[in-house]
């Protein structure tokens, strides 16, 4: 009976979770891909997926980028829903992007400072050309004079780097680092324990846009470019490389390193006149992600200075600048979630709205009728 | 199952969940806050049911989950092979054989006892939403107990139509004090949750929060006076067992305009043809 198709059942959902299976593989002609190669030639996309799954492992990051066929939200829950049952045995210390290895490390508002502009691997200033050299299982290896030789370590390595921000500090130009001189007993929200609640405080809005979504926050950040909720962007600076974290066991009584992670730091440089209180100085919007994530860091910098506007006294008039939107709203996993959620069978609610249309025409015409027979007398 | 904990959430994290279970009880439609997890279903499919079905399963519990009235609907069909997986309890398709019932968008049409609790999936937990967008500024209209606003929503729509024109997710005053979303159940199951002898869980993933109408809790759907609450049904009989008073499902049987009005409650509808059957 046609009653019984409508509903799913278990020999549904296996026979789809098969074909799911099968079309992951594709053409089993062909090699099955390892993560390793996801790994190390799919980067950005595993980069993407650390952040947005909040959890720094490369492996799981591309195990999860395999399993969702390229799908990177997808992948990025996969991660979130692992991570979500781990067990947390320590807060690391605040990771220091001061004495970070530097890869790459470049700054709009100066021509040259301490350390030196460092491009490292970048994609800005390439031409959007298909390289066809690339395709099948095309390589540029040994393309000869064209490509100049990658280097395989920063010369400037060992000379210091100071952050930009901290050179404008020695002017008193920008706003102190609050949460460099905030007293450590203070303790940091986590999402990820506690219900997000507003007002939310910086560390919260930061850790929301850390793992909010990369499109999300780019058009939000964009919006502010073009005037909704304007902020006066300079990128005082955007590093990547890789940072140590470390850790401090109460039993042990000093720091151990436990290993280091990649990050992609953007600190941007914003205009302020001054308020009634304070003087007119620059301030800050701030990003970080895992992982190479440019686009990511300086859409979050974006936002999360147009979400400072109710501190600093600016008007809240742009969605950028509403806080509780957009930290509702920034999260992909809850999104999709939430927006997928309407393929699940929705017949006895909408079956209640097709009886209360149908009702209500009733009575519609019910009351319809007796006006009409006085017009026709 | 390998590797996770009974009903696969850790210890600390049910006892978290319980806390607001317990608040959630003792101010009856109040929504509690509570530290959502990831869960490995999406959000928006009943994470936040199934983090309080795993907070409250114990061994020997006899589980029930439908979904639009359905034991065999997909979604019923996933989450209790999940549970069934990570806890190893008897599940069932019997509402009187269930001690723990998660739904999704029915309440059952055979009457709850006492001692049964009933864990619903939560969409959008805030009943003024539709009205007002911010969970800050409603929070603080339940702080106040203003609802002023969907008052005002239910007489333009009077006024307007004749009738009150929400069909589903009707809003609930729960023991006269909080204005409470009963989840989208179709209206015409506003008036199980009066006085019931269950107890009536709500659990919202997304949005982390936790609601809960405990046994012979007074559960009013708004209304006025001139103008009283009424449920609507199709204004059929069953085509499996006849029942006149069940929430029926309309199948499409053909493209000229043929239909066929069934159950929705998938085990009212078997129980009634079996008892049928046997006279």
């Amino acid at each position: 009976m046609a009653y019984v198709a409508v509903k799913g059942g278990e020999r549904a959902i296996d026979a789809a979770h098969a074909w799911l299976a099968e079309e992951r593989r594709g053409d089993p002609c062909l090699p099955e891909i390892e993560t390793a190669q996801i790994a190390a030639q799919f980067g950005r996309a595993v980069d993407r997926v650390m952040a947005e799954g909040s959890c720094h492992d490369r492996e799981l990051a591309a195990l999860a980028v395999k399993q969702a066929q390229g799908d990177l939200i997808e992948a990025a829950f996969l991660l979130r829903a692992y991570r979500t049952t781990l067990p947390r045995f320590a807060a690391a210390h605040p990771i220091d992007t001061d004495a970070m290895q530097v890869r790459r490390r470049i700054s709009a508002i100066y021509k040259d400072l301490p350390g030196g502009q460092v491009l490292g691997p970048t994609y800005d200033y390439t031409h959007r050309l298909l390289d066809f050299r690339l395709a099948g299982t095309g390589s540029l290896a040994g393309a000869g004079s064209q490509e100049a030789a990658a280097p395989t370590s920063c010369a400037e390595e060992t000379a210091a780097m100071p952050r930009v921000t901290a050179i404008l500090a020695g002017e008193d130009l920008i706003e102190g680092d609050r949460a460099a001189d905030a007293p450590a007993e203070i303790p940091m929200g986590d999402l990820t324990r506690a219900p997000l609640a507003f007002p939310a405080e910086r560390d919260v809005r930061l850790q929301a846009l850390a793992r909010g979504d990369e499109g999300f926050l780019l058009a939000l950040g964009y919006s502010t470019q073009r005037g909704w909720g304007g902020t006066h962007p300079f990128v005082g600076e955007i590093r990547v490389g890789e940072v140590a974290v470390e850790i401090e066991p109460p039993e042990l009584g000093f720091a151990i390193d436990i290993g280091e992670i990649t990050v992609t730091e953007c600190q941007m440089v914003n205009q302020f006149k001054g308020s009634k209180t304070v003087p007119p100085q620059f301030t800050r919007g701030y990003g970080l992600c895992f992982g190479h994530g440019e686009r990511k860091a300086m859409a979050m910098a974006l936002v999360d200075r147009a979400m400072r506007a109710e501190e600093l006294g600016e008007e809240r008039t742009a969605p950028a600048q509403n806080v509780e939107f957009v930290l509702s709203h920034c999260d992909n996993i809850e999104a999709t979630g939430f927006v997928e959620h309407l393929k699940l069978p929705h017949y006895v609610d909408f079956q209640s709205e097709l009886e209360t249309i149908r009702r209500m025409r009733r009575e519609a015409e019910a009351a319809a009728s007796p006006d009409r027979r006085e017009a026709a007398e | 199952m390998n590797g996770y904990n009974f009903a696969y959430l850790d210890e600390q994290t049910k006892r978290m969940v319980r806390r607001a279970l317990l608040k959630a009880v003792a101010i009856p439609g109040h929504q509690v806050p509570f530290g959502g997890r990831e869960m490995p279903l999406p959000y928006g499919w009943g994470t936040g049911g199934i983090q309080v079905t795993a907070s409250i399963l114990g061994s020997g519990d006899v589980l029930k989950v439908i979904d639009q009235g359905a034991d065999d609907t997909t979604n019923a069909v996933s989450i209790r092979r999940f549970f069934a997986r990570t806890a190893g309890v008897a599940t069932t398709t019997r509402t009187e054989e269930a001690s723990v019932i998660q739904t999704r968008h029915r309440i059952p049409e055979t009457k709850l006892r006492e001692g049964q609790i009933i864990v619903y999936q939560v969409p959008l937990p805030e009943p003024l939403s539709r009205l007002e967008p911010s969970r800050a500024e409603a929070r603080e209209m339940h702080a106040l107990g203003d609802y002023g606003l969907m008052h005002v929503k239910l007489y333009e729509d009077i006024s307007r139509l004749g009738q009150v024109s929400i069909s589903f997710d009707y809003p609930v005053m729960v023991n006269g004090r909080y204005l409470m979303s009963p989840t989208p159940i179709p209206a015409f199951d506003n008036p199980k949750l009066d006085r019931s002898p269950a107890l009536h869980l709500f659990g919202a993933g997304r949005e982390k929060r936790i609601y809960a109408v405990p046994p012979y809790t007074e559960v009013r759907s708004l209304d006025f006076e001139d103008h009283p609450f009424r449920a609507t049904r199709a204004r059929h009989e069953c085509a499996l067992c006849g029942a006149r008073t069940s929430y029926l499902d309309e199948i499409v049987t053909d493209d000229r305009g043929g239909r066929m009005f069934v159950c929705s409650d998938t085990d009212y509808c078997a129980g009634r043809r079996e008892r049928e059957a046997a006279e």
